[in-house]
């Protein structure tokens, strides 16, 4: 073996995890709490693994915990393939591969420090966004006004539920939830998500605002925030793609000139101009 | 570094004798084509060809390849394949592609079984002899290459030129007979068919400076050339098999028979092809065969190139135009017509 290839690690091979919790949030999603095997695993919020099913696959999840969090990294997988199917059957103390953390495309921690921060999460894109709210709340101090906005299509979908009362429940953040179409259990406000925009209280010029939910919701919050003049650099947006190397050479995740896998799967609003393909 | 010169009987036996001790895989006819293949004597080897069937790309980027062992449930093993072997015969714009791969290989995460193959290479490049029916790189600034290669063999006649470039280029030609310095009429007769391959490698010729495609493709995302072209699309994905920058790839797991291990994979994938942008809940990113069609030739000509200092991801091989049935992906045929509708600068 030449001298190169000897130090360099490859970058397909999984390494092993235990998987140490499980819970069903509901019918389709599973939350998983994981540790590697071989030592502390440091990530960004944004950053995303390649769960490795030997035999089935591989499936990219984006890391819903936030580093400053404990005792592994948690991953939410909605049951949809074969790999989030076998997935699904995982219990404590089984092995599954990880391959990560990968992307570059962060959440704005840094950036954000020092301002306000809105966070719109439509749905299943609470999980991402958790990585990222957590951050913050654990580091307080650091920024500005914080709300966060969640909508849902249904009670059952609700996900988090306990930690997201919790939230709610703080005086220092100013939570927002609504449903689209609610039951006789659910209180709050009725509507999609972009309806809650304007009860924002935020400083709309300068604040940090991420928005991550399904495809179809983010150019109706575009157009929400833009009535509030938000300025394009300052809205961040978590995309997807099909995935398979997840290490930017397969080229399935490519979005016109990006790779989601390498530049992504956060995208600054302003960068996407140049990405026909993107929303 | 060395230039050589060398009688083209001296250089048989210098491969007869390599044939004899390594890997070797030349060019070689085909019926009335040419291809790549293992060879078994000097007298099979056709440094005097037009094109080969495939290009090279299958020797670093085989079309399927075994990338980690598994065993179900339990730990993964990298799989690597490490054999020298000696390529001959491949031409400048082949190597072009070759080096852009290596670019594109090792930048932002090393990809260590292609550099594996590729540093397990001796690579013998020549000069193109005979023109192809459908070679463009002349257009592309591809007819001739300065780096990449192991040696470098120019066509003068009865003798090579033989550009020894790495000290493995070296050892291919150390102690074997009939090696001599180049002389001043050799390198003057080598000079002379790099300025003929520079003009005359040219079918198609384009309207523009090829530096100049990535500014053009800015004006041209909603020309209708897209929608029309890909009317006969058959979305077979020829073009993206036959082209020596086409490199993207599909990665699955296939279990063994005894249900306990296996083996993750990789295999040659195709932009062109249905289904390549599609995820589970059967939403496609990227449907129409127009928009396929569109994103092959802006990630050669402008996508890829913003990755590798501006370098254009056409070698101007021509592989594309032959294979392609209803002879839609001639790209200086789309590029020139671009040309005219939204003119440069």
């Amino acid at each position: 073996m030449c001298q190169c290839c000897a130090e360099e690690k490859d970058i397909y091979l999984p390494q092993l995890a235990t998987v140490q919790d499980t819970a069903e949030m509901n019918d389709t999603d599973r939350y998983l709490r994981l540790s590697m095997d071989d030592g502390p695993f440091d990530y960004i919020p944004g950053q995303f693994v390649e769960v490795s099913i030997a035999g089935v696959g591989e499936a990219p999840i984006t890391i819903s915990s936030s580093p400053t969090q404990k005792g592994g990294f948690e991953l939410v997988v909605r049951k949809i393939g074969n790999v989030t199917n076998a997935v699904h059957a995982l219990k404590p103390g089984d092995k599954v591969g990880i391959r990560g953390p990968l992307g570059k495309g962060i959440y704005p921690v840094e950036e954000a420090k020092g301002r306000d921060v809105v966070f719109v999460c439509g749905g299943l894109g609470l999980v991402p966004q958790r990585s990222f709210i957590n951050y913050v709340l654990d580091n307080r101090a650091d920024y500005g006004q914080v709300t966060i906005l969640q909508g849902c299509k249904c009670y059952d979908q609700r996900l988090f539920v306990s930690e997201v009362e919790a939230w709610d429940k703080r005086d220092d953040a100013v939570l927002l939830e609504t449903l689209d179409d609610p039951d006789e259990r659910w209180k709050g406000n009725v509507g999609v998500v972009t309806s809650l925009v304007s009860k924002v209280k935020t400083d709309w010029k300068t604040a940090v605002v991420s928005v991550c939910g399904p495809p179809v919701m983010y150019k109706f919050v575009l157009m929400a925030l833009e009535e509030f003049d938000v300025p394009h650099e300052n809205i961040f947006l978590n995309l997807e793609r099909k995935m398979k190397c997840g290490v930017g050479k397969c080229g399935h995740c490519q979005i016109n000139d990006v790779y989601v896998c390498i530049d992504g799967p956060v995208f600054r609003y302003t960068d996407l101009a140049t990405m026909p393909e993107a929303i | 570094m060395s230039i050589k010169k060398i009688t083209k009987d001296d250089f048989a036996s210098i491969v007869d004798a390599l044939i004899k001790t390594e890997n070797v895989i030349g060019v070689q006819a085909k019926g009335e084509r040419f291809d790549f293949a293992a060879l078994e004597s000097a007298r099979d080897l056709r440094l005097d060809y037009d094109v080969t069937l495939q290009p090279p790309k299958k020797f670093f980027l085989p079309p399927t390849e075994v990338l980690v062992t598994f065993e179900v449930g339990g730990s993964y093993k990298s799989a690597y394949e490490d054999e020298a072997f000696v390529l001959l015969g491949v031409h400048p714009y082949d190597m072009i592609a070759i080096n852009q791969m290596d670019e594109l290989f090792q930048q932002d995460n090393y990809d260590a079984h292609y550099m594996k193959r590729r540093n397990n290479a001796t690579i013998v490049a020549c000069d193109v002899v005979t023109a192809s029916e459908n070679v463009f790189a002349s257009s592309m600034r591809t007819a001739v290459v300065k780096e990449g290669f192991d040696v470098l063999l120019t066509d003068i006649g009865d003798s090579y030129v033989a550009e020894l470039a790495t000290a493995k280029g070296e050892k291919l030609f150390a102690g074997a007979d009939g090696v001599v310095d180049a002389d001043e009429a050799a390198l003057q007769k080598r000079e002379e068919v790099w300025a003929r391959n520079k003009k005359s490698l040219n079918r198609h010729e384009l309207e523009c400076d090829p530096a100049y495609l990535p500014k053009l493709l800015e004006k041209a995302y909603d020309h209708p050339i897209w929608e029309e072209l890909a009317r006969t699309c058959f979305a077979c994905g020829s073009c993206n098999q036959v082209c020596p920058t086409c490199y993207c790839f599909n990665v699955q797991d296939d279990v063994n028979w005894d249900l306990k291990t296996g083996q993750r994979s990789r295999a040659w994938d195709g932009c062109l092809l249905d289904g390549f942008t599609k995820v589970a809940p059967d939403h496609e990113f990227r449907k129409s065969r127009a928009d396929r069609f569109r994103h092959r030739l802006y990630r050669k000509a402008k996508y890829v190139p913003a990755k590798i200092g501006g370098q254009i991801a056409c070698v101007g091989c021509g592989r594309c135009v032959s294979a392609c049935l209803p002879d839609i992906a001639n790209p200086v045929k789309v590029y020139n017509r671009l040309i005219d509708d939204l003119g440069i600068g």
